[in-house]
C-alpha cells in the first residue's frame, strides 16, 4: 500500500516536469504549441477571408481539436456558399514514424476532416482524400516545432 | 538419440572433410579471413577483342577486382595487397607455388583465366587451400562478354558458398527510390542498380512521386506506389519492358504492397474512409480478398517464406506493433511487445526471423526477432532510419537513413545503408543521388 503512495508520488513529480518542459517548449517556440499541436499560421493559407486552408494535429492522432473543428465549421460555410467547389484533402504525418504507416495515418486525418465536413451538410461527392503520408512536409526541420505544422489535413481547391 | 547423432554426421561429414579452410560467419568479423585474388590470366589477343567490345584494358584484372571488392565488403574476407603477389596470374592458375602465398599469409587463393572464344567470354577460376596445398574448387562458363561483372558476382558466389558453407548474395540487384531536391519538394525515381552500386538505372522519369518498391520472386516485376495523377495506387512494372499497369481497381489509396513467395498474388494496403486493411489481388484471374478487417490501421503485409503467415503492422493495440496471422487472416497474434513503436515487419528468406524498424525516444533502430517475438535483438541506432530488407540468404539487411548535412539540424540527405545480422560490418551502399526504400532482390543466377 506505502509502495503504491511513494509511486504515485513518483508519478506525479514525473508528471510535473514534463507539464514544466512543455511550458519551456512553449516559450522556445514563441507560443505557438498547445500541447504539441500547431496553434500558429506561419504556413496557413486561405481558402478565402477567414477560411484558414488546414487543421493541425498531436503527435499520432487522429482526433480534431476544438481550434482545428472551428476551421473546418469555416470550410464548411464556405463550401455551403459555394456549392460548385469541390475539394481535396490532403492529410500528411510528421517524419517520426515509418513511411506505410504514415500513409495510412495520413489518410485517416484527411478522413476526420472529411467526417466533419459532412456533418455541416458538404456532401461526400464533393471531398476527395489523399494522403502524402510524411512525403510532403511544409517545414523540412527536425524539431517539435516543425513536426507540428507538418500533421496536418489542407483543403485543397480541386476545380 | 544415436539416430539424431548419426543424422547430424552426415550432414557435418561433406562439410568438414572438403573444407579445409571454414569461416565462421555467425559472429562476428573479428577475423577475417586473408585471401590472395590473382588478377585471372588473359592472352593478348582475347585482351585486344574485350578492350574494343567493353573499352576495358585488361578484363583479368577488371573482374578479380569486382571479386575482391564484393570479398571485403562482406567482412568475412581480407583480400590481400595484389602488390605483394609473387606469382603471375597465368603460372598460378596452373599450379600455385603455394610457398610464395603462404609467405604473404594468405590461406585461400583464387586465380582463373579469361578468354575470347567465339565471340564470347570465357572464364574459368580456381580456388586454392593455401595451407593444405590443394585445389577446393575449378568452374568454368561463357557468357556473353557484356555480362563480365556478373561473372565476377557469380565467382564471389561460389567462393562464398564453398567457404561460409551458405548460399552467396553478390549477384544480385538492388531496387530503390533515387532522390533529389529539397525535403518539402522531393523528386523520387525508381532506380535500380547491381548490389556493388554498378550498372545504375533509372526506371521512371520523376514526375511523379514512387515509394516503396519491392521485386518478384523471379526479378522480373517490380510492385510499387505511384501516385500517377495524384492517385496513390499500386502498380506492377515489368522492368525489361519497362511496361507498367495499375493492380486492381480499387477506389482509394492502396500502398506497401509485395509479392507473395510463388510470385502470383500482391499483398497490400488498401485504406477507405479512414480505415487501412490488407488485401491480395491474384495477378493471374484478378480475385481480389480481404485478408484482414479491423477499425484499426492495417500495413507493411509480409508473406513468411512458405507462404503460409503473414506478419503486418498494426495500431489496434493503440500504437504500431507488430503481428503474425495465417495468410487467410486468421490467428492473428501480436509479437513485439518491447518498448517503443514497431514497423515494416519482413519476414527473413530462411523464415526464422522478422527485421524491423523500431521507434523509441526519438531514435530509430533495425532490428530482428524470432517469429514468435521472442529474441529480440537491435543491431543499428540513429537518428532517422527504416525500412530493412534482406538479402537473398538471410545474412545481410540493407535499409535507408537520413542524416542532417549540417550541425544546426538544416539539411539532409537519404543514403542506403547494409548491416550484417551479426550487428557488425555496418556501411553504406554508395548511390549516384539520395536513395531510400531499397529492395534486394533474390539470386540472379538460380
Amino acid at each position: 500500500m506505502n509502495l503504491r503512495k511513494i509511486f504515485k508520488n513518483g508519478f506525479l513529480i514525473v508528471l510535473a516536469s514534463l507539464v514544466l518542459t512543455a511550458c519551456a517548449t512553449q516559450k522556445k517556440t514563441g507560443g505557438q504549441l498547445q500541447g504539441d499541436v500547431y496553434t500558429g499560421t506561419d504556413t496557413v493559407e486561405y481558402l478565402a477571408s477567414g477560411v484558414p486552408d488546414r487543421v493541425f494535429f498531436a503527435t499520432n492522432e487522429t482526433v480534431l481539436t476544438t481550434a482545428a473543428r472551428e476551421t473546418l465549421r469555416k470550410q464548411a460555410a464556405w463550401l455551403r456558399k459555394n456549392s460548385d467547389i469541390t475539394i481535396v484533402l490532403e492529410g500528411h504525418a510528421d517524419e517520426r514514424g515509418t513511411r506505410e504507416y504514415n500513409l495510412a495515418l495520413g489518410e485517416r486525418r484527411a478522413n476526420s476532416a472529411k467526417d466533419y465536413l459532412m456533418t455541416y451538410g458538404i456532401s461526400s461527392n464533393r471531398i476527395s482524400v489523399l494522403s502524402y503520408g510524411k512525403e510532403r512536409p511544409v517545414d523540412s526541420g527536425s524539431n517539435p516545432l516543425a513536426w507540428s505544422k507538418n500533421r496536418r489535413s489542407v483543403s485543397v481547391k480541386a476545380n | 538419440m544415436l539416430f539424431r547423432y548419426l543424422l547430424i554426421l552426415l550432414i557435418l561429414l561433406p562439410v568438414k572433410v572438403f573444407a579445409l579452410i571454414e569461416v565462421d560467419i555467425t559472429r562476428g568479423n573479428l577475423n577475417p579471413l586473408p585471401i590472395a585474388v590473382s588478377p585471372l590470366s588473359i592472352d593478348e589477343n582475347s585482351k585486344k577483342n574485350f578492350k574494343k567490345i567493353l573499352k576495358k584494358e585488361n578484363l583479368g584484372v577488371e573482374i578479380s577486382t569486382i571479386v575482391e571488392n564484393n570479398l571485403r565488403q562482406s567482412g568475412l574476407f581480407n583480400p590481400l595487397n595484389k602488390n605483394a603477389f609473387l606469382q603471375k596470374p597465368d603460372i598460378a592458375n596452373l599450379k600455385p607455388r603455394f610457398e610464395d602465398w603462404n609467405l604473404i599469409k594468405a590461406q585461400a587463393l583464387i586465380t582463373g583465366k579469361v578468354t575470347f572464344e567465339d565471340e564470347k567470354l570465357r572464364v574459368e577460376f580456381r580456388l586454392w587451400d593455401v595451407l593444405a596445398g590443394k585445389e577446393m574448387m575449378a568452374l568454368a562458363f561463357t557468357t556473353v562478354p557484356s555480362n563480365w561483372r556478373r561473372v565476377g558476382h557469380i565467382i564471389t558466389d561460389k567462393v562464398y558458398e564453398r567457404l561460409t558453407g551458405e548460399d552467396g548474395y553478390f549477384d544480385t540487384r538492388i531496387i530503390y527510390v533515387s532522390e533529389e531536391g529539397p525535403k518539402t519538394n522531393r523528386i523520387k525515381k525508381l532506380a535500380i542498380m547491381d548490389q556493388d552500386g554498378f550498372n545504375n538505372k533509372y526506371l521512371t522519369l520523376g514526375n511523379e512521386l514512387v515509394l516503396t518498391p519491392r521485386f518478384s520472386p523471379t526479378n522480373q516485376m517490380v510492385t510499387y506506389l505511384s501516385y500517377f495523377r495524384n492517385l496513390p495506387r499500386v502498380y506492377l512494372l515489368d522492368i525489361e519492358t519497362g511496361l507498367q499497369e495499375v493492380v486492381g481497381d480499387f477506389p482509394g489509396m492502396t500502398f506497401a504492397p509485395r509479392f507473395s513467395p510463388d510470385g502470383k498474388k500482391i499483398i497490400m494496403s488498401f485504406a477507405q474512409d479512414g480505415n487501412s486493411d490488407i488485401y491480395t489481388m491474384d495477378l493471374e484471374n484478378r480475385i481480389v480478398e480481404r485478408i484482414s478487417n479491423h477499425p484499426s490501421i492495417d500495413t507493411s503485409p509480409s508473406y513468411s517464406p512458405d507462404g503460409k503467415f503473414i506478419t503486418f503492422n498494426s495500431d489496434r493495440s493503440g500504437y504500431q506493433q507488430i503481428y503474425v496471422m495465417s495468410s487467410n487472416g486468421k490467428n492473428v497474434k501480436r509479437i513485439s511487445f518491447g518498448n517503443g513503436l514497431y514497423g515494416t515487419p519482413v519476414w527473413s528468406p530462411r523464415g526464422d526471423l522478422i527485421a524491423f524498424t523500431k521507434l523509441h525516444k526519438g531514435k530509430f533502430y533495425i532490428g530482428v526477432m524470432r517469429t514468435d517475438g521472442t529474441g529480440e535483438r537491435l543491431l543499428t541506432e540513429n537518428f532517422y532510419q527504416e525500412a530493412p530488407s534482406w538479402s537473398p540468404n538471410g545474412r545481410v539487411l540493407i535499409f535507408y537513413r537520413e542524416t542532417k548535412t549540417n550541425s544546426k539540424g538544416e539539411g539532409f540527405s537519404a543514403k542506403l545503408w547494409s548491416i550484417d545480422l551479426t550487428g557488425y560490418n555496418e556501411k553504406m551502399v554508395e548511390t549516384e543521388t539520395d536513395a531510400s526504400d531499397p529492395s534486394w532482390s533474390s539470386l540472379l543466377s538460380e
